[in-house]
C-alpha cells in the first residue's frame, strides 16, 4: 500500500523537475522564478480541487458529483460580467488583483454558506434537493450572465469572455500568499476531522447512532468545500470536472475508504495531472491554453464511463 | 375545458401585441393601403409569432412525453442530453457535409437526440429507484458534458461564435417566411403525442402495469423517444435551446389538473406557447429596438419557477 503513496511522490517530484527544468534557456534566473510561481499556483489549485471533490462526494455519497455543477462556475461567470458592466472596461482592468480576488471568494464562500445553511436546517438530510438547487441556481447565474453580456459592448464582452475560460498560465503570483493560507488551513482541518468524516460517509442513521454529530460536521465539510472551491475558482477560473477524474483515481489507487489516506493520494494525483498536463502542452506540443478544454473533455468521458460501469457510489 | 378555453383566449392578445411590436414601424390602420406594412406583417411579424407558438406548444408536450418515459416529474429534453445530442448531431454534419440540404442536418440532429435520450435512459436505469432527485441531477450532468463536447469540437473547429450564438441561446430574431416551417413538422410530431395520450400516460404507470394493461411498453417507448427527439432537434435547427419550457408548463397544469394526459396536453401546450410568448415579447422590450435571446430570459424565469415547483410540490416519481 504504502508503495503506491511512494511511487505517486516520486511521479509528482519528476513532474515538478520536468516542468522547472525543461528547456531553462539562457535567462534562466528569470525563467525559473516564473515557473515557480506558476508551479506553486497549480499544486495549490490540484490540492485545493481534489480534497474538495472528496469531500463533496462522501458528503453527498455519490461519486458522480463535483462541487463545482453546485453554480460555483457561473457565479463566478455572474461577477466577472457584473463588475465590467458595473465598473466598465478600465475600470475592471484596474482593480487590485488582491482586492478583487479577496471579495470574489468572500462572496463565493457567503454565498453558499447561505444556501448550505438554510437548505440543510430547512430540508434536513435531503442532499439530493440541496445539489438540484444549487445547479439550477447555476443555470439561473448563467442566464442572467447571459443577459448582462447581451447589454455589454463587444470590446468589454471579449474581456469577460477570456475571464470565463480557465487558465492555469495566468495564475497571479502575488495571491498566491493569501490563497495558499486559505486552501492549506481548509485541508489542514479536513485531515484533523478525516477519521471522523469515515464515520459520516457511513450515512445519517448510522453515523448519529455511532455518536457523532452529523449535521454540524456535514455543515463543516460544506463549508470547507465551499472555501477550497471559491479559492480555486478565482485562482484560475471555472473547472468542472477535473476534480471529477482526481477523485475516481484516488479511490481506485487507495483502494480504502479511509480519508486519511484518501485526501493526501487525490492531492498528489491532482499535482500530477495539472503539472504533468500542463509541462506536456506547453513544452512537447507547444499549445498554450488549451489544457483546461482537454481536461473538460476527459473529465466527461471519465463521467461516462462511471455511469456505464454503474460505479456511481 | 375551461382552462384551455381560458389560456387560448389569452393567447389572442399576447400575438396581437407580438404581431405589432418590432423595430420597424407598422400600423394596422395602414395596412390595406401600405404595401410595406403588409410585407413586415407577412414575412416577419406573423411567421415569428406562429414560429413562437408552435415552438411553445411543442416543446411542453415533448416535456410530458420525456416525463411520462422516464416516470419522474422534474426531467425534460433540455436537461436530459437530449437537446446537446441533438446539437453534436448537427455540428457534426456542419462539420462533415457543410453545404448538405437543411433536411439532412435535420434527420442527423434528430437521429443524434433519440441516440442520447437512449444513453440517458439506459443510465438512469442503474439508479436506485427511491431517489427521484437523483434522475434530474444525472441528465443534467450528462447535457453539462455533451455541451462541453460540444464546445471542445468548436473550439477545435473555430465553430465558437456559431454555437454560442446559434444552438445554445435559443432565439426568433432570425425567422422569417421560408425559414420556420421546419416547426410545423415539429407541432405534427407533438400532434401525434396528442394521439396516442392514453398510451403515455398508462406507461407512466410502471412497465409492469402497463403490461398488465395490454399495452406493448417498448413500443409507445420507443413512439415516446421519436416525438421527444423529433420536436427537440427541429427546435434546435431552426431557433435553438430553449430551456425549461418541457419542464415547468407540464408541471404546473398537472399541479391543478392531475395526469389523465388527453384532457391536460391540450392545456400544457397552449400553456407553453403562452409562456414563449411573454417571454419572447418581454425580450423584445427589454432593450428595444434590441432584442435579448429568448433563451436567456426563458433560462431566467425558468430557473425561477424551477426551484419554486421543486420547494412547492412533494417530490413524486
Amino acid at each position: 500500500m504504502d508503495r503506491r503513496f511512494t511511487l505517486l511522490s516520486l511521479a509528482l517530484t519528476a513532474a515538478c523537475a520536468a516542468y522547472l527544468f525543461w528547456g531553462l534557456g539562457a535567462s534562466w534566473q528569470f525563467v525559473l522564478s516564473l515557473r515557480t510561481g506558476k508551479l506553486a499556483g497549480m499544486l495549490l489549485v490540484g490540492a485545493a480541487v481534489a480534497v474538495a471533490t472528496v469531500l463533496f462526494q462522501t458528503v453527498s455519497r455519490n461519486r458522480i458529483l463535483t462541487p463545482q455543477i453546485m453554480g460555483f462556475d457561473a457565479l463566478y461567470i455572474l461577477m466577472q460580467t457584473a463588475l465590467v458592466a458595473s465598473l466598465g472596461l478600465s475600470g475592471f482592468a484596474g482593480l487590485a488583483a488582491p482586492v478583487k480576488f479577496t471579495v470574489e471568494v468572500v462572496i463565493m464562500i457567503a454565498a453558499s454558506l447561505v444556501l448550505f445553511g438554510t437548505l440543510l436546517g430547512r430540508a434536513g438530510q435531503d442532499v439530493a434537493r440541496l445539489i438540484l438547487t444549487g445547479v439550477i441556481l447555476g443555470v439561473l447565474f448563467r442566464s442572467a450572465a447571459g443577459f448582462l453580456a447581451r447589454l455589454l459592448d463587444p470590446n468589454a464582452f471579449a474581456v469577460v469572455q477570456y475571464a470565463s475560460f480557465a487558465s492555469f498560465a495566468r495564475v497571479n503570483t502575488d495571491l498566491l500568499p493569501i490563497a495558499a493560507l486559505l486552501t492549506c488551513g481548509a485541508i489542514g482541518l479536513a485531515l484533523w476531522v478525516a477519521p471522523r468524516l469515515d464515520v459520516l460517509a457511513l450515512g445519517r442513521p448510522i453515523a448519529i447512532s455511532l455518536g457523532l454529530a452529523h449535521d454540524r460536521l456535514m455543515l463543516l465539510a460544506l463549508a470547507l468545500v465551499a472555501v477550497l472551491v471559491s479559492v480555486a475558482t478565482a485562482l484560475v477560473g471555472p473547472i468542472a470536472f477535473f476534480g471529477l477524474i482526481v477523485a475516481g483515481l484516488a479511490h481506485e489507487a487507495a483502494g480504502t475508504h479511509r480519508h486519511a489516506r484518501l485526501l493526501p493520494m487525490a492531492m498528489l494525483i491532482a499535482g500530477i495531472l495539472l503539472v504533468g498536463g500542463q509541462t506536456l502542452f506547453e513544452r512537447a506540443l507547444g499549445l498554450q491554453s488549451t489544457l483546461s478544454v482537454v481536461i473538460e473533455f476527459v473529465g466527461g468521458l471519465f463521467f461516462l464511463w462511471l455511469l456505464l460501469r454503474g460505479r456511481i457510489r | 375545458m375551461r382552462p384551455a378555453l381560458a389560456l387560448t383566449l389569452a393567447l389572442l392578445p399576447l400575438s396581437a401585441a407580438s404581431l405589432l411590436i418590432g423595430a420597424a414601424d407598422m400600423d394596422l390602420a395602414t395596412l390595406g393601403t401600405d404595401p410595406q406594412a403588409a410585407l413586415i406583417l407577412t414575412v416577419s411579424r406573423l411567421p415569428r409569432t406562429l414560429a413562437v407558438i408552435l415552438t411553445g406548444a411543442a416543446l411542453a408536450i415533448a416535456g410530458v412525453v420525456m416525463q411520462q418515459l422516464v416516470r419522474n416529474r422534474f426531467v425534460e429534453p433540455g436537461t436530459t442530453g437530449t437537446a446537446e445530442s441533438a446539437a453534436l448531431g448537427l455540428l457534426a454534419v456542419t462539420l462533415i457535409a457543410p453545404a448538405a440540404p437543411i433536411w439532412i442536418k435535420m434527420v442527423a440532429a434528430s437521429l443524434a437526440a433519440m441516440a442520447g435520450t437512449a444513453l440517458f435512459l439506459r443510465l438512469i436505469r442503474r439508479l436506485p429507484a427511491r431517489e427521484v432527485l437523483l434522475v434530474p441531477l444525472v441528465g443534467i450532468v450528462l447535457s453539462t458534458i455533451l455541451g462541453a463536447m460540444v464546445t471542445f469540437i468548436g473550439w477545435q473547429t473555430d465553430l465558437l461564435q456559431m454555437i454560442s450564438i446559434w444552438l445554445f441561446t435559443g432565439e426568433f430574431s432570425g425567422v422569417i417566411a421560408g425559414r420556420y416551417e421546419l416547426l410545423w413538422i415539429a407541432a405534427a410530431a407533438a400532434a401525434l403525442a396528442w394521439f396516442a395520450a392514453d398510451r403515455f400516460a398508462i406507461l407512466g404507470l410502471g412497465q409492469e402495469t402497463a403490461t398488465g394493461l395490454g399495452l406493448n411498453p417498448d413500443a409507445v417507448m420507443r413512439l415516446g423517444l421519436v416525438v421527444v427527439a423529433v420536436v427537440t432537434a427541429l427546435v434546435i435547427v431552426t431557433v435553438g435551446m430553449i430551456p425549461f419550457i418541457g419542464l415547468v408548463v407540464p408541471n404546473i397544469v398537472a399541479r391543478s389538473m392531475g395526469d389523465n394526459l388527453r384532457a391536460t396536453l391540450p392545456v400544457t401546450a397552449a400553456g407553453g406557447a403562452a409562456l414563449v410568448l411573454v417571454c419572447d415579447i418581454t425580450g423584445r422590450l427589454v432593450r428595444y429596438p434590441y432584442e435579448v435571446p429568448v433563451g436567456t430570459v426563458l433560462g431566467v424565469v425558468g430557473s425561477l419557477l424551477f426551484l419554486w415547483l421543486l420547494y412547492r410540490e412533494p417530490a413524486r416519481g
